[in-house]
């Protein structure tokens, strides 16, 4: 549409003083696509109180069946066997999740840490723009890749040379040390990238003042940026090993699915989201007690990783405060 | 490497002015060469615009303490030039500071006045692109000789900046950082040196309840004299104050200078500041830079009652900058 002045001069609208809204094709659209976008912003509201409804409800409906005390109080996790031999204790999953998540997290965390002050301290602006996209396009790898890097790379060419041949210990062929180093690697972007921000934004006059003391530049890094940024660091601590918890082809395919009270990761061990997979891929009948407990166990899995979600947007706030 | 204070066996004599001031594109008002004579006043004694400043001088303490300039210069810069990439920002500075008294910079915003502050403790080796020419001493040697430890150097030549940056620790560890980066760990020498120098900087009565708490808490002017006392604790020769009170209010500026003239016992203290009454209060010399030169440098009563340089006096009567 094309506004000519004649167009400007002669429309009504544009002489009159009134301030009254009219009715018009401008005001029609905006108020579309207002409407449009206020759909999309309601449909993931909407879908994610859908998701917490539905796990919700067949989680209350697998407590009828089954005791809390049970499920909090068994050691024992076997919904494939009949009667007697049927239990449902969460604990053999929470551990296989958190062993993978803890291995994870002693790799990607330090390592994440470590890069990002490299980054932000140390690296040139040339280095730093080489660098970001490699971390970048790591991140982009899709997980199942890292899955079978696992599974056909780290247990057969590192872990079983090392720990099995030169050192004795006998290494599954599903384990949680291949899976933990793998999803440790996958999260290394996370944590750089949300540390290299909290680092970053540390005000250049407490680097020069820490230089103006007669600092070298590791005192400057370690004793005085890091500190400075310790809770930008916390929060991607906490979001990088949700993610690791929350992980879900990696290990399902590095880990195995042995559901056993189990800290040895040398042996296979089975996590919270190894199994949903395990139960939405397999012949479980919908609406059985083993269905059911999927919805159980993925409530649980909700559970703990939104709480340490809430914990980091928490620090993350604070640290935000501290500077402005 | 050392940076011991070594005697010099040639004795300068009064800071050496800077370059003669010739240069013709000066666009201030008053091309007559006249010294002009301000409007007249309410007030009696001040009939030129520099009368001002001889009635500050009435009562300075100042006066019969200032220190003897033909002592071997503490800080000394040679023909110094400094570049951020192409731009040249300082032209052939030389200039002598002698031990124990306060130097006091001044010049129009943009003049210089930091790149030179800082190109005494090398401060801006930490920007990329920049270049040095020339040479700058601290007592006697050269610090941008090749074999110069900067972070020992920089122990001897602190510095203060504009805006107090305390770091997000304690006072307690913000005073003790410098000694403990030096390798201190005994804690009961690190409190006494904390304790010395938050009362050095006369801030202990302040907080010395409250060691413990984040230095961000503490007041602006409470946090400058906390960075002060953070710069004290490396036991330097030299203070470097780039515009240490400019984002004070008058009481706390109050405790600055008077902290300064109290410091300037033991320490050279150098001082870029805006305030002409500030510096005239403070300082036994002044210096005046303008377009990256050092214009004039004198006893700060002579250069504010008498200044050479016609550019000197039309800054200081507030006729440009
Ligand atoms: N990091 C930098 N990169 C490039 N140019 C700079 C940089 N810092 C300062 N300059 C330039 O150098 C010149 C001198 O700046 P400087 O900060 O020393 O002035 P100043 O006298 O301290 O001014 P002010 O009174 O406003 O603090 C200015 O022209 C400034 O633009
Ligand atoms: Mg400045």
């Amino acid at each position: 549409m094309s506004v000519t002045p004649d167009s400007l001069t002669t429309s009504p609208a544009s002489q009159s003083n009134s301030l009254v809204r009219r009715f018009s094709l401008t005001a029609f659209k905006e108020a579309i696509i207002k409407g449009l976008l206020f759909g999309c912003a309601f449909l993931s509201i909407f879908t994610t109180i859908a998701i917490i409804w539905v796990l919700l409800t067949n989680t209350l409906s697998f407590f009828e069946d089954v005791s809390l005390a049970e499920f909090l109080g068994d050691t024992r996790w076997t919904p494939q066997f009949e009667g007697e031999q049927k239990h449902f204790g969460i604990w053999p999953l929470i551990t296989g999740t958190f062993l993978v998540a803890i291995i994870a997290a002693s790799i990607g965390l330090p390592l994440g840490l470590l890069s990002a002050i490299y980054l932000s301290e140390y690296a040139s602006p040339k280095m730093r723009n080489i660098a970001k996209p490699i971390l970048e396009i790591l991140a982009g790898i899709p997980t199942v890749v890292f899955g079978y890097f696992a599974l056909v790379f780290v247990t057969p060419f590192v872990l079983r040379p090392i720990l099995q041949t030169m050192l004795g210990f006998e290494v599954g062929i599903y384990n949680a040390l291949s899976a933990g180093i793998v999803v440790g690697i996958m999260i290394v972007p996370t944590v750089c990238s949300l540390s290299e921000d909290a680092l970053r934004v540390v005000p250049n006059g407490l680097r020069e003042a820490a230089y103006a003391l007669g600092s070298t530049k590791l005192d400057v890094s370690v004793r005085v940026v890091v500190p400075a940024a310790l809770s930008g660091i916390i929060a991607s601590f906490l979001l990088a090993f949700s993610r690791a918890v929350g992980e879900t082809m990696a290990v399902t395919i590095a880990a195995g699915q042995q559901p056993v009270l189990n800290i040895n990761p040398l042996q296979s061990v089975e996590t919270m989201t190894a199994f949903i997979v395990n139960i939405s891929l397999g012949d479980t009948p919908a609406g059985s007690i083993e269905y059911k407990s999927l919805y159980a166990v993925a409530f649980t899995l909700f559970a703990l990783t939104l709480t340490m979600n809430i914990i980091s947007q928490w620090v993350m706030r604070r640290y935000r405060e501290e500077y402005q | 490497m050392t940076l011991n204070s070594s005697p010099q066996p040639e004795t300068p004599s009064v800071p050496t002015p800077g370059p003669n001031n010739d240069s013709p594109d000066m666009n201030t008002a008053n091309k007559s060469g006249v010294v002009p004579k301000l409007r007249p006043t309410d007030e009696q004694p001040p009939t030129t615009a520099l009368g001002q400043f001889a009635k500050l001088f009435q009562n300075s303490r100042n006066e019969p303490g200032v220190p003897n300039p033909d002592q071997a210069p503490k800080i000394e810069a040679q023909d110094l030039c400094f570049f951020y990439g192409e731009k040249q920002a300082l032209f052939n500075v030389t200039i002598k500071v002698p031990p124990r008294s306060v130097t006091a910079f001044i010049g129009p915003s943009g003049c210089g006045k930091s790149t030179f502050l800082r190109t005494l403790n090398r401060m801006n080796d930490i920007i990329e692109g920049t270049r040095l020419a020339g040479k700058a001493l601290f007592d006697g040697q050269d610090i941008y000789a090749p074999n110069v430890d900067v972070v020992q150097l920089r122990k001897k030549v602190g510095m203060v900046f504009q805006k107090s940056t305390p770091f997000p620790k304690s006072i307690f560890d913000n005073v003790a950082y410098g000694p403990m980066i030096a390798g201190q760990r005994n804690r009961r020498v690190l409190g006494e040196i904390v304790e010395t120098c938050l009362k050095r900087a006369a801030l202990w009565n302040e907080v010395k309840d409250r060691l413990a708490e984040s230095a961000l808490a503490l007041s602006g002017g409470q946090q400058q004299r906390l960075c002060i006392a953070r710069s004290l604790a490396t036991n330097p020769d030299v203070l470097l104050m780039d515009e240490p009170a400019s984002a004070l209010d008058p009481a706390s500026t109050a405790r600055i200078e008077d902290l300064i003239f109290e410091l300037k016992q033991n320490y050279t203290i150098v001082i870029v500041t805006h305030n002409m009454q500030q510096a005239a209060r403070v300082s036994d010399f002044t210096a005046f830079f303008f377009e990256g030169r050092l214009i004039e440098i004198g006893e700060t009563q002579t250069l504010f009652t008498r200044p050479k340089e016609k550019k000197t006096e039309d800054y200081i009567t507030g006729r440009f900058g």
